[in-house]
């Protein structure tokens, strides 16, 4: 392997430097009709799962085939992308917010025509590389972080999970026979760089063991002051300690106070809390972002763990699939997950669910927790 | 010939879900063959070591990453992440693998030649890995070494005419949906503001000036696809202050049944004939809504849920008088708990031709005040939650209003200041004393 230069010389490097140039310009990357349309859209139909039409006001008229990516994608992926656009779509192609691609053509047989086309592209072991879905009262992709595939925090596998619910729910992905829309989300922690506190259904890793300490090795790695700041407890103190007659800087944890959200590992290298036995996933439900018939919504959470169970994460998915089902079987048309809880109560969602409730669903976090507890005698038996 | 045996990652080929595990074994391949006679500038196996590394942590349970060290290109403090392996013995091809946040076109659409171009950089100096895309929003190019770096930000800059994107405490790559692009609900065009905002904060998207990260979102209606409301400090909500635009034959179409309901979102089953009563004037949130042969929307009562006109989005459109609504602080549960973001501006217009003056002074107001108040690594939502939202709402210059709060304040506490009460706080005990005995 020799180094091949771009032309960029680190003796020099301001010499010809562009920077702060920020993206391309989107109207450079419209296919010829959106260009022509924007912002006279008159209106929209779902023709059938997956193909979208849009209707200008001009009387124009255009497909959608939307498709579902594992959102990793590797280069020979993306290319093969390119060749169905180019092929079918005249080299363009869009991205959505949730991962799904999605293909603009002309007419309704070009649309099935391509949907059917993106349906039959398999890997070689098996699994479908473009299922075409995502729209209407269903399952649309999963958003999700890194997991173990590449983030230092993480209590759970990101790509892994996905790809286990999504095989389970994949009816729903490909088909509209819910009540509403529902988006399942995935955060491998709880920064939770997919903010999953706002969706249907949430898939959430966390960790339950306080941190490790490193006492040999903190002080060279850390700023021990950065590392107490960044407790939002105050379970992390200033320490010292004695090892083989020597004294090391360090920190001492205050573990009964310690809720587990790494935040001081994040701030130094040498408190990591990821263990095999210790991590899993809690689940979530009833969370919305959209303003429509009720207003945005946290997700709830409705069981606080489940282990980690690689490759396939049967007891997750199970729970998930329950959920979904009771869901799809009880609610009104137009009712989202959370309104559907609300409605009926959350003491019966557990019981139609065949959830139990423990202890570490009463909140006992600061003061939100206050606003969870039920204040009245209105309850159901 | 696979470099390392991974049953468990095996497990996940199989299915109809698009197999990750399938597609990076394709690339390992691809890349051992090597068609193109590539001269790989990282290592060629990465792919194969990142499949080893990941069926060590699907047997450990535990990630293999190590803690991100100080990485990045000349004069800028984001848009690459330092990522190390954990047992770069074991796995050399990822020893060390960084990653780079590349800005998206906003709507997130492409031409092929703007990705294949993207992709030939990141075959040849990187693992061939991508994230399309990120959660923030960016392309993320997944595993590099540190001597690539100005090698793949040379090529960006002056080849594709393309930036790195966001990373630290600084503002991150800005998102919205695709809007006018091809959406009848769009009530401000949310790519060009997006774009127009991500060009005149350059410098604070690539050299941390801030407390903490910043994200601004652009949800071009209040259906909220991008999500802005619950995850970026300043949202951009597109919304109307007129009426509903109502077309009352194709009301009558979809009471006859001619048009399916909500665009068809619900073909996958049969809840029977649609009934307006039942699911558009029962469901209106205001109970603005009544129908006796004609609809008729109580505008002033709506609060512009966009129920009705997602279920007869032929029949009902936006109203004409459009803006965005400004909210701020919202973040994930790190470090107080989640918070959904606060109505700051009611409304504002989205005004192209003074190039977005207005909503920039609201944003450098914005700023100002957390850069001020904000303590390290504090989102401005954990300061709002401090400081209190009148205190922002007075930095901004807004006009308080009944619309900034759920309901007024439960408790009696009142921060009163000197100058908001006659005579001020300036008091003489001498004085006091006059009147009353010790
Ligand atoms: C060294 C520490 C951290 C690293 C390396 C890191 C890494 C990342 C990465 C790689 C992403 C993009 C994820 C993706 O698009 O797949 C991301 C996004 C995000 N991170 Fe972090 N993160 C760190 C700390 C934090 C902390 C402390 C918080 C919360 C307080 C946080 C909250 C988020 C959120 C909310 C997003 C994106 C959500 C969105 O834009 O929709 N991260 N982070
Ligand atoms: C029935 C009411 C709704 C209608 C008519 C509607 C309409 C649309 C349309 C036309 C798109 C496609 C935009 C694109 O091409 O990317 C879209 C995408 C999206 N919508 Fe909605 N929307 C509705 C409700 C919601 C709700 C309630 C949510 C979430 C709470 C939501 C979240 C999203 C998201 C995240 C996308 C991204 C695209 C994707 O699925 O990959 N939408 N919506
Ligand atoms: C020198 C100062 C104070 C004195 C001597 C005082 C004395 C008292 C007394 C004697 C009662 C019982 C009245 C009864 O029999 O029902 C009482 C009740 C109460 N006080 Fe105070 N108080 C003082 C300050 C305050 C302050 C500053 C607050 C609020 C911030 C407060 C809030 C209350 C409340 C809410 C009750 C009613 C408790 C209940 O019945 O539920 N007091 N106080
Ligand atoms: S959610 Fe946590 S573990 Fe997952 S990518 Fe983000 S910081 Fe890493
Ligand atoms: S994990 Fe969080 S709560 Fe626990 S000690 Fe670290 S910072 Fe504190
Ligand atoms: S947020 Fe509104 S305008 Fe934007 S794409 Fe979604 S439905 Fe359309
Ligand atoms: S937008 Fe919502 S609040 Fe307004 S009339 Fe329609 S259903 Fe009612």
């Amino acid at each position: 392997m020799a180094f091949i230069s771009s032309g960029y010389n680190p003796d020099k490097p301001m010499e010809g430097r562009i920077s702060d140039i920020g993206p391309r310009h989107f109207g450079e990357y419209l296919p010829p009709v959106i260009k022509d349309n924007f912002g006279k859209w008159d209106y929209h139909e779902i023709i059938e799962p997956g193909v979208l039409l849009h209707v200008g006001l001009s009387g124009d008229k255009t497909y959608t085939v939307r498709a579902a990516t594992a959102r990793l994608m590797t280069v020979t992926m993306i290319r093969e992308i390119c060749d169905i656009a180019d092929k079918f779509c005249g080299g363009f192609v869009r991205f959505t917010t949730r991962n799904n691609l999605e293909f603009q053509v002309e007419t309704e047989e070009a649309a099935k025509e391509l949907k059917a086309f993106l349906n039959e592209q398999k890997f070689a072991a098996g699994s479908m590389k473009f299922p075409v879905g995502g729209t209407g009262a269903g399952v649309t992709n999963i958003v999700h972080t890194q997991g173990w595939v590449h983030c230092h925090t993480p209590a759970t596998d990101a790509s892994g999970t996905v790809k286990a619910t999504m095989d389970v729910v994949f009816d729903d992905f490909t088909d509209m026979k819910l009540p509403a829309p529902v988006r399942i989300s995935m955060a491998c922690c709880l920064n939770m760089c997919g903010a999953v506190h706002c969706s249907d259904i949430a898939i959430l890793g966390i960790h339950r063991k306080p941190p490790i300490i490193d006492h040999e090795y903190l002080d060279n790695l850390c700023e021990i002051p950065l590392a107490v700041a960044a407790c939002p407890t105050g379970a992390v103190r200033p320490s010292k300690v004695e090892i083989d007659g020597k004294t090391y800087k360090t920190v001492a944890l205050k573990e009964e106070r310690c809720m587990f959200c790494g935040n001081c590992y994040t701030m130094c290298p040498s408190l990591p809390l990821s263990d095999g036995e210790g991590d899993g996933i809690a689940i979530m439900v009833g969370g919305k972002i959209s303003n429509r018939i009720t207003k945005p919504a946290f997700s709830k959470v409705v069981v606080p763990f489940v282990p980690n169970e690689p490759p396939r994460w049967p007891t997750m998915t199970k729970v998930i699939k329950k959920i979904l089902d009771t869901y799809a079987a009880e609610a009104n048309k137009y009712e989202r997950l959370g309104d559907w809880a609300n409605r009926i109560g959350w003491e019966r969602f557990f019981e139609k669910c065949d959830l139990p409730f423990s202890e570490h669903l009463i909140d006992d976090f600061r003061d939100p927790a206050y606003y969870t507890w039920r204040q009245t005698t209105q309850f159901k038996w | 010939m696979a470099k390392h045996k991974t049953p468990l990652l095996d497990q996940l080929e199989s299915g109809p879900w698009p197999s990750f595990v399938s597609d990076i074994k394709q690339e390992a391949e691809a890349r051992a063959k090597n068609e193109k006679g590539l001269d790989y500038q990282i290592p060629v196996d990465c792919p194969d070591d990142l499949l080893g590394v990941l069926e060590m942590s699907y047997t450990d349970g535990e990630t293999h990453w190590k803690h991100g060290g100080i990485v990045g290109v000349f004069g800028y403090g984001g848009g690459v992440i330092g990522r190390y392996c954990d047992q770069p013995e074991m796995f050399p091809g990822v020893a060390h693998f960084h990653t780079v946040r590349v800005a998206q076109p906003n709507g997130k659409w492409y031409s092929t030649k703007l990705l294949r171009d993207l992709m030939d950089i990141w075959d040849l100096r990187g693992s061939g890995l991508t994230n399309m895309h990120g959660a923030t929003g960016d392309i993320v190019f997944l595993g590099t070494t540190t001597p690539q770096l100005e090698e793949i930000f040379f090529e960006l800059t002056h080849n594709l005419d393309i930036d790195l994107g966001g990373s630290g405490s600084n503002l991150r790559t800005p998102a919205s949906c695709m809007g006018m692009s091809r959406c009848e609900y769009a009530c401000y065009d949310s790519q060009e503001l997006c774009y127009n905002l991500t060009m005149e904060f350059q410098d604070e998207l690539h050299r941390p000036a801030f407390p903490y990260k910043f994200k601004f979102k652009f949800d071009a209606c209040p259906n909220g696809c991008v999500a802005a409301i619950a995850r970026s400090d300043l949202s951009f909500i597109g919304t109307w202050k007129d009426g509903i635009r109502i077309n009352q034959e194709a009301v009558a179409a979809y009471v006859g049944g001619e048009i399916a309901p909500n665009a068809g979102a619900h073909a996958g089953r049969d809840w029977g004939a649609f009934d307006i009563q039942k699911e558009v004037v029962d469901l209106c949130p205001s109970g603005c809504i009544s129908y006796d042969g004609k609809l008729t929307i109580d505008n002033k009562e709506c609060v512009r849920c966009m129920h009705c006109i997602n279920t007869m989005p032929r029949a009902l459109k936006i109203g004409e008088e459009t803006g965005c609504s400004i909210l701020c602080g919202a973040k994930a549960p790190i470090l107080d708990g989640p918070q959904m973001g606060s109505l700051l501006i009611p409304f504002i217009e989205v005004n192209k031709d003074d190039d977005f003056q207005d909503i920039k002074d609201v944003v450098e107001n914005v700023w100002d005040w957390w850069m001020e108040e904000g303590k390290n690594r504090e989102r401005i939502g954990e300061t709002m939650k401090r400081l209190g939202l009148a205190a922002l709402i007075n930095a901004v210059g807004v006009d308080v209003d009944a619309r900034h709060v759920q309901e007024p304040r439960h408790n009696p506490y009142i921060f009163w200041k000197a100058e908001d009460v006659d005579g001020g706080w300036e008091r003489d005990i001498n004085d006091f004393r006059k009147r009353h005995q010790r």
